[in-house]
């Protein structure tokens, strides 16, 4: 495929990623990061965020499944869940977190069984997002392109 | 042969009938003697027990021999032969050897036989007493049984009328009683009255004067004592026909107090008031009081005097709840009252703030405007002067509204270095037009160690300083204004009211003492008290001139002196002698005073901004990993030699000098955040060896600024941390050792 059209391709999949609310600012300040003296920052980063976040997922089912829900420790598990997916930008996974960490204050393990799966499906929607992103990237890196950097301000 | 052998002629002639009559018996007394050993044999085979089976033998033995002689008489009183005579020999000598053998016995046997008898009859007087005492005890058994009941019934309830009725009815019961009467004390305490009996269904409600004889004798004794049946109390019923009353016993009932209840004092001693029981047995019945029964009717009076000072303790119980319920129910109307007076007030102050504040504006603004028209010097003073009074009547007009909120504690300095001197000679340039007019003197005198900058809540000392100074100018008529301001050293207030205030410089702040003394009208004693209160005016003052003021200023100015840890207080030797206005304050002592700045508060943004903070130390503490990897990021691509750890411990141990700035994550289970930052100032005693402390966390509300500042971090920023934000703070760190506001 040629060059032009995969990086049209890579920045209009990048856009959808944003109109979509999935990703948000924090995202793009990764993305600054990266450059020569660093040029797998958001890769790292990403991949020690999916590390992380499986063990959390796993934590917190199991934390969840309890008879006798410890609602301390979830809580702990989605503050953490919260701070790495603000850090990396995956909006939608960090209000969810919000919206659990309401819940675990008032104690509603309905509402909290319904939020994991809710943050569950954010996550692996992001993770399958991400995994395409990067996938369009190693092409257009392949193909001896650069990535474009996407602007601020155009939306 | 008929001449040797010895027998007896009978003499048949005339003795026949009489022979015949012998015959006859002789032969009665066989048959008996020899029928008695046989009754006797069937007789003791029937029965069990008997001794004395030998002597029966024996005296069978006797018997039957006996009646063997008199029936071999029989034979005798003819011609008999010689075997006859023989066997009449043999039979004559053992009957004499078997009867003299038992006559022998006997004199053993009948003393025993005796004594059988006699321990007979004693046993069985054992027995029948026995009876008696087993009677008796089932009796006592039966009563006991009673009381329980009775106890049970009289405990079971606590209402006091169902206590008496019950009670009087068991023991009716029970002691099968005609009629039963409780006497009751009345109000006075001078009369018993009649309030429960029996059979009567209205007590008529008879008294008898507490004071008889036959009462206090009952009263005196805690034993049921036997009245006469014809004393006032025991006579409840008419008394019709021959009758002869059954026996009459009265018991006292203690009625107890709560207050009867001390610790080592018993009921006995402490109770005063008695109610008189009395009980009566059936007439015509011949019945009389046994002593278990007066047991059972002294039990019962004790049990009722518990179970009455129960039902009375949960009266009074009771009633303390309601009482209770009352004051809740008008204490909460009151608080919401209050509530919606304080609510009123506020509304009220700040529609009323808001009516100010526009026309405020209107002047602020057109002075401005007229500032930046052409002006001579001294229009240009004046519009100053203008503009300067404005801002200053602003704040007032906030601080009006800012009363309720210093009332509740909720308001808060606005710290920052400024100029003092420059604000002593602002103030003073403010009230010299005023004192002119009045042809008053201002002097202003500064010490010359007192500093030229400090850290304080700029306006508000203004406003206190000008309030003090204008309510001297206000209130003299002539004379001079002195002020002074110095630092005040460690010393004693000479303010009686406030012993305790004693103000100790430290390194970071010293006190400030101003004084103003004026030679003007002067407080009156009795009014200095009231100096300080909000809306209290001196009514003197206030006829003498028109005054203003809403009466505010000083109670405000007193307020914002304590804010700023300080004291306030006015002197005066009494009317027309002048007074003395003193406050002390404690300011802030700024640090690394740079020559170019500090003369605006540093809220903006210092225009050199560091980009490149190459080889800068970092230390990034962070238990999230993905957090922890931007954060580092971010440093990286500033340019920092970044360090990261995961864990307050490891952050303890790897932080040293050569770090410039810790990062950490306040949200750490373990040792929190906060903790760390004071174990980093312990391990670094020397403040420019301790690398500055930064603050990271989710949010940054007041509370987190406030415990992040109290923990002794010099800084917060709100993740997520953008580059921009992270390039600002680090700029700002290290230009100014703290950042302000990074949010």
């Amino acid at each position: 495929m040629e060059l032009g059209l995969m990086q049209r391709r890579l920045e209009d999949y990048t856009k959808s990623l944003f109109m979509e609310g999935l990703l948000d600012a924090q995202f793009l300040q990764l993305q600054q990061l990266q450059d020569e003296s660093n040029p797998g920052f958001v890769g790292e980063v990403v991949s020690l965020f999916f590390d992380d976040s499986e063990k959390l997922l796993n934590e917190l089912t199991s934390a969840m499944d309890q008879q006798i829900v410890d609602f301390r420790k979830v809580d702990s598990y989605v503050h953490q869940f919260k701070g790495s997916s603000s850090s990396i930008g995956a909006q939608r996974i960090k209000n969810v977190c919000i919206l659990f960490r309401n819940y675990i204050e008032e104690q509603n393990i309905e509402a909290c069984l319904r939020c994991l799966q809710q943050v569950k499906q954010e996550y692996y929607h992001v993770k399958s997002k991400l995994e395409t992103l990067f996938r369009l990237e190693q092409q257009v890196l392949a193909a001896g392109g650069s990535i474009p950097a996407i602007e601020v301000t155009s939306f | 042969m008929m001449e040797s052998c010895n027998c007896f002629e009978p003499h048949w002639s005339a003795d026949e009938l009489l022979m015949k009559y012998q015959y006859i018996s002789d032969f009665f007394i066989a048959l008996a003697y020899f029928s008695i050993p046989l009754e006797l044999i069937y007789f003791v085979k029937k029965s069990s027990v008997f001794p004395y089976r030998w002597v029966l033998v024996q005296f069978g033995a006797f018997i039957v021999l006996c009646g063997a002689t008199h029936l071999i008489n029989l034979w005798t009183f003819s011609m008999h032969t010689r075997t006859v005579e023989v066997v009449m020999t043999i039979a004559k000598v053992l009957t004499a050897v078997v009867s003299c053998a038992t006559a022998l016995m006997l004199v053993h046997i009948i003393p025993d036989l005796l004594s059988v008898k006699t321990r007979e009859l004693f046993l069985k007087n054992k027995a029948a007493e026995l009876d008696r005492e087993m009677g008796l005890i089932r009796t006592q058994e039966e009563t006991g049984r009673h009381v329980r009941m009775l106890t049970h019934e009289i405990r079971s309830t606590l209402d006091r009328h169902t206590i008496l009725k019950t009670t009087l009815v068991e023991l009716g019961r029970t002691l099968a009683l005609e009629e039963c009467a409780l006497w009751m004390p009345t109000r006075t305490g001078l009369e018993l009255q009649l309030s429960y009996t029996l059979h009567q269904q209205n007590p008529v409600g008879y008294t008898v004067p507490i004071h008889l004889p036959v009462i206090n004798q009952v009263f005196g004794i805690n034993r049921a004592v036997k009245i006469s049946p014809n004393s006032p109390v025991a006579r409840i019923r008419p008394v019709a026909g021959k009758y002869i009353p059954g026996e009459v016993v009265a018991v006292r009932v203690p009625l107890l107090h709560l207050s009867n209840f001390q610790i080592n004092d018993w009921p006995e001693l402490s109770t005063k008031r008695y109610a008189l029981m009395v009980l009566m047995l059936p007439s015509d019945s011949a019945r009389q009081w046994h002593v278990h029964e007066l047991e059972l009717v002294e039990v019962v009076a004790d049990q009722v005097a518990v179970a009455l000072s129960h039902a009375a303790i949960l009266e009074e119980s009771m009633r303390a709840r309601d009482l209770l319920m009352e004051q809740n129910v008008a204490l909460d109307l009151a608080r919401r009252e209050a509530e919606t007076a304080i609510c009123a007030r506020n509304d009220f102050l700040a529609v009323m703030n808001h009516e100010m504040r526009t026309p405020m504006h209107a002047i602020i603004a057109l002075s401005s405007l007229l500032q930046e028209t052409e002006l001579t010097p001294e229009q240009r003073l004046m519009v100053e002067t203008i503009m300067k009074s404005s801002n200053l009547l602003a704040t007032l007009i906030n601080d009006v509204l800012d009363l309720s909120r210093l009332e509740d504690g909720s308001l808060q300095l606005d710290d920052g270095t400024f100029n003092l001197h420059a604000l002593f000679r602002e103030v003073v340039n403010l009230i010299k037009p005023v004192a002119s007019v009045k042809k008053l003197l201002l002097a202003l005198n500064l010490a010359p160690d007192l500093p030229e900058y400090a850290v304080g809540d700029e306006k508000r000392l203004m406003q206190v300083i000008l309030n003090i100074i204008g309510n001297a100018v206000k209130f003299s008529k002539d004379g001079s204004i002195s002020v002074t301001a110095f630092v005040a050293k460690a010393e004693y207030l000479r303010d009686v009211k406030a012993p305790e205030f004693f103000p100790v410089p430290s390194d970071t702040h010293f006190y400030m003492r101003v004084q103003v003394k004026d030679s003007g009208s002067g407080i009156s004693p009795q009014d200095l008290p009231k100096l300080f209160t909000t809306f209290a005016q001196n009514q003197a003052k206030s006829a003498s001139r028109n005054s203003g003021g809403s009466g505010l200023g000083l109670a405000i100015c007193k307020r914002f002196v304590n804010l700023m840890d300080g004291h306030i207080w006015v002197e005066s030797k009494g009317l027309g002698k002048g007074c003395i206005a003193t406050f002390i304050v404690k300011l802030g002592i700024p640090e690394q005073l740079k020559e170019t700045k500090f003369l605006v508060m540093p809220k903006i943004p210092s225009s050199h901004v560091c980009s490149h903070f190459s080889g800068l130390k970092v230390l990034v503490m962070d238990e999230n990993s993905v957090s922890r990897a931007v954060t580092k990021g971010l440093l990286l691509h500033l340019g920092c030699d970044v360090a990261t750890v995961c864990s307050s411990s490891e952050c303890l141990q790897a932080v040293s000098q050569e770090h410039r700035v810790v990062f950490m994550d306040v949200y750490v289970p373990g040792i929190d955040g906060y903790e760390m930052a004071v174990q980093i100032h312990k391990k670094f005693a020397k403040p420019h060896e301790r690398p500055l402390i930064v603050a990271l966390t989710g949010h940054a509300d007041k509370v987190t600024k406030e415990n992040c500042t109290g923990a002794g971090m010099d800084g917060v920023i709100l993740k997520p941390v953008s580059l921009e934000k992270m390039r600002m703070a680090l700029s700002e760190l290290l230009e100014r050792g703290l950042i302000f506001e990074a949010i």
